[in-house]
């Protein structure tokens, strides 16, 4: 398991799922703290590649040996590449959250949504507050 | 609890779901060795000149044929024929036998078994205080074992008065896994240092979580999820330890259901494509939902959503193909012969 990590580089939705931005594409996954919750997940299916994905809407699943839980898209656009390896080994997601467990690359349709979303300071306080 | 267990509450007892993650946990046990804390698991003993006879009375095997030292699979039924527990009993001495309950049916089980008592010269004693229960399973468990034991191990089915680790035992040469093992039923106090000393010699903690996915990849059934008192053990595929000739409460109707035939049985099946089938899922054939899935999971040795279900019976032939409603889609899978996970 991973240690709890926010990393600097990475833009944040309120769901906790994160956006690597780079120019007009992205990388989404599920926070730290989201894989945490969820506990170990066992399964995850990714979305088609051309998939269009809108901001703030699910665009995948993931289920734990707890919970079945909605990934949501921080950006939209459209997915353009998929990690296919988490089909294989979910637990990915888990051990490490913000490299090999990233879910879909993004071609953003819209780039400037990202001012709406939080940097890690501000997500870290959104944690600190639900506590 | 200690080693970073996940705890959730189970039939009123705090039980540890997982300590290192379920899959690795399951891939420990079919490789090595695990030992699983089952203290939940409750008691009975029954004892007295006629103790085989109102065994014989309650539980659908036929307990004459447990030898001093042996063991026995068997379903306590009510006069239905429905499932109320299934249980394993040791036979402990010619007049003396001890039950193991699953925790959430142990009250009534204990109940079941007094009220029928009277009726016989045996006396029944709740035990559930006396016991811990560890469970050492895998290719790796009777070797462990065996070094911390002042005696040989039981065989398969089997069980032996040893000494393990200072404390003494009741060591069961039985399982819930599909591996090779044995539990051991231990005197409370003694519980924690065998745990400790199991550990040492090279098992790693697992928890329910792993017991589930174990259990169901060779497809022994769970008592409330496949077994439960609106089915026979006949329907269940348990028609093996059901010996109607005995007379046991239920037997009748336990004939009956045998004689014409059960109209829905349960089967193994495997997803052949993605996703992971949960109970409560309807299973269906085109557009007919011809069943309802009592166990889901993904199999961690075999990579696959696997499960069990009660499906019509004209389906119960291997390789029939069905499909999973898995919340609103439908999944292609196909029913499979137990058990879905073997060595070979």
């Amino acid at each position: 398991m991973a240690e709890e990590s926010y990393p600097d580089d990475l833009r944040y939705h309120p769901e906790h799922d994160w956006a690597r931005i780079e120019g007009d594409e992205a990388t989404f996954g599920l926070t730290w703290y989201a894989q945490d919750a969820l506990g170990e997940v066992v399964f995850y299916e990714p979305p088609e590649a051309g998939k269009a994905v809108k901001k703030d809407e699910a665009y995948a699943e993931v289920e734990s040996v707890k919970a079945v839980s909605d990934v949501y898209a921080p950006l939209s656009g459209e997915v353009t590449g998929v990690n296919a390896a988490l089909a294989e080994n979910p637990e990915k997601i888990n051990q490490d959250p913000y490299g090999e467990g990233w879910m879909v690359k993004v071609k953003l349709s819209d780039p400037s949504e990202a001012e709406a979303l939080m940097d890690a300071a501000a997500y870290k306080k959104l944690l600190e507050d639900a506590d | 609890m200690e080693a970073g267990a996940k705890l959730v509450d189970f039939a009123g007892w705090e039980m540890p779901v997982s300590y290192d993650g379920i899959r690795e946990e399951h891939l420990r046990v079919r490789s090595s060795c695990g030992v699983f804390d089952v203290s939940h698991m409750g008691e009975i003993e029954t004892e007295g000149p006629q103790a085989v006879d109102l065994l014989q009375r309650l539980l659908s095997n036929d307990v004459s044929r447990i030898e001093v030292g042996g063991a026995q699979y068997s379903c306590l039924c009510a006069e239905d024929g429905g499932v109320l527990d299934d249980l394993f009993t040791y036979r402990l001495d010619d007049e003396r036998f001890l039950t193991v309950s699953n925790a959430a049916n142990h009250e009534r089980d204990l109940e079941w078994f007094e009220a029928h008592a009277v009726e016989f010269e045996a006396e029944v004693r709740d035990r559930i205080d006396a016991y811990a229960m560890l469970a050492v399973q895998g290719p790796r468990a009777r070797e462990i074992v065996r070094k911390l034991a002042d005696g040989e191990l039981p065989a398969r089915f089997g069980t032996a008065d040893l000494v393990v680790a200072e404390a003494p035992c009741l060591v069961c040469g039985t399982g819930y896994t599909g591996e090779d093992g044995v539990e051991l039923l231990i005197p409370r106090e003694g519980a924690r240092a065998v745990w400790d000393a199991v550990i040492g010699g090279g098992a790693g903690p697992a928890g329910l979580g792993a017991r589930d996915t174990l259990r169901l990849e060779v497809n022994y059934c769970l008592y409330g999820n496949d077994l439960t008192e609106e089915r026979t053990p006949i329907e269940a595929g348990l028609g093996w330890c059901v010996k109607e000739g005995t007379g046991f409460i239920g037997a009748q109707s336990c004939r009956e259901v045998r004689d014409q035939g059960p109209e829905q049985t349960l089967q193994p099946f495997v997803l052949t494509g993605s996703g992971i089938p949960r109970q409560g899922n309807p299973i269906l054939e085109g557009d007919a939902a011809v069943g309802e899935v009592t166990s889901g999971t993904m199999s961690p040795s075999l990579g696959v959503g696997i499960g069990m279900g009660y499906v019509n019976a004209g389906l119960a032939e291997p390789g029939t193909e069905i499909e999973i409603d898995v919340r609103g889609r439908a999944r292609p899978a196909e029913i499979r012969r137990a058990p879905l996970y073997s060595k070979d």
